[in-house]
């Protein structure tokens, strides 16, 4: 139900340094926690982020058990061209989310 | 020994609300220590007097409840965010990298989501949240003359739903009860707490306050004993808060979720190992309306961040 919020500046100078962040909504079940009634909470977490900048994988990430629910990440790529930025998180029992967002270099 | 600093506060109620105890003094929990020095009220904390002095004071604080017996004055009161250190503060402070953010969305959504037989959303009716939602949850819990007695926001919200939606109740702590709530409550953030000091809502607040005072639990433990007279200490690895509900709908780290202040009460009661009230008992309510009333004038942080 809950989109992932993205920030991305809408406008940059080319080659200026931008920051991307990012949050999205997910429980991050370790696989390691007991539930109420009494059996292994079966493994439920995001596996892998990838952000495509035009076409070009800038940054990803691999995510663990240990990471914590609704994962926010932050990280600075160069504004190179004008375009579009795709964010992608895939995990267990299919989940897999895209977002794309724009940026104007000038 | 009857405790000054319970007659201290009591004093301190009477004076704010211009009246008087109707129950009999209280002891707040024996941390008094019988040395000869008493300390007096939980403004002055750390400042000892002359047991001599402190009856002396007592008897003027009875003859004329003065200012000097009021509720600590706003810059002795601090939110849990002053307890916090820098990343958490970061975090509650950037919209982007507070989680609470996620609810919000999704109460934004809702708001205008039409539901129930009547087919109407919230916005039908209210409008434009940022405008007509400002500073509503900084009066709530507020009294409501259907019931006779005061509702929380979330009681007020469902209220809504069944009566003006032809809906059913969102259940308490449902994502979607907190996704609203966060969204109404986020209108009135940076505003001052403002609960009615209307003769209705006098003998909630009392009967709060008494559960604040009250021991309970195995542990035979107030509220009080914890958030008043060792506020700013550490229980375990957490420094313990003075208990003002600034901020809830709030993110708690230990959660991993959104919560409501009545999950972080029962928490508290099942810490005294207590058994907690039900969600939405008037007991709660009350308790709720207490910490509200006594954190009137500081400015809601609806959504918090806390450990």
């Amino acid at each position: 139900m809950t989109r992932p919020l993205i920030k991305v500046p809408q406008t940059a100078k080319r080659g200026e340094i931008i920051e991307i962040k990012t949050l999205i909504s997910h429980p991050m079940e370790t696989g390691y926690r007991t539930g109420l009634n009494g059996l292994t909470l079966p493994r439920d977490i995001i596996q892998r982020f990838v952000c495509i900048y035009n076409g070009t994988e800038i940054f990803s990430a691999a995510f663990s058990p240990a990471i914590a629910a609704n994962p926010f990440l932050s990280f600075f790529t160069v504004a190179a061209e004008s375009g579009t930025i795709l964010f992608q998180w895939r995990g267990d029992n299919g989940f897999s989310v895209t977002e794309t967002a724009d940026i104007t270099v000038l | 020994m009857p405790s000054l600093r319970a007659t201290a506060k009591q004093s301190r109620a009477a004076w704010h609300f211009g009246l008087q105890r109707r129950s009999a003094p209280r002891n707040d929990g024996g941390f008094v220590p019988d040395s000869g020095f008493t300390p007096v009220g939980a403004a002055w904390k750390g400042l000892l007097v002359p047991r001599s002095l402190g009856v002396l004071l007592l008897a003027a604080a009875i003859a004329q409840p003065s200012a000097q017996a009021a509720d600590p004055p706003p810059e002795n009161r601090h939110s849990g965010y002053a307890f916090m250190g820098p990343s958490l503060r970061a975090m509650q402070d950037d919209d982007m990298a507070n989680p609470a953010s996620l609810w919000l969305q999704d109460g934004e959504t809702l708001w205008r989501q039409p539901a129930g037989t009547a087919e109407r959303s919230c916005a039908d009716c209210h409008g434009d949240a940022t405008a007509s939602m400002r500073g509503v949850a900084a009066r709530y819990p507020a009294f409501d003359a259907r019931n006779d007695r005061p509702i929380n926001l979330e009681q007020r919200i469902n209220r809504c739903r069944t009566t003006r939606q032809q809906a059913a109740a969102l259940h308490f702590e449902s994502h979607e009860l907190l996704a609203l709530t966060a969204y109404v409550a986020r209108q009135s953030r940076g505003l001052p707490i403002a609960i009615k000091d209307t003769p209705a809502l006098h003998p909630f607040v009392e009967m709060g306050r008494r559960l604040f005072y009250e021991r309970q639990g195995q542990l035979n433990l107030s509220c009080a004993q914890c958030h008043e007279a060792n506020a700013g200490r550490s229980l375990g690895g957490s420094t313990i808060p003075e208990a003002h509900p600034t901020g809830y709908p709030l993110y708690r780290l230990e959660w991993q979720s959104l919560g409501s202040l009545q999950r972080r009460l029962r928490n508290c009661m099942a810490g005294a190992r207590a058994a907690p009230y039900a969600y939405g008992a008037e007991a709660f309510v009350d308790l709720e309306l207490y910490l509200m009333w006594r954190a009137n004038g500081m400015p809601v942080e609806t959504p918090a961040v806390r450990p």
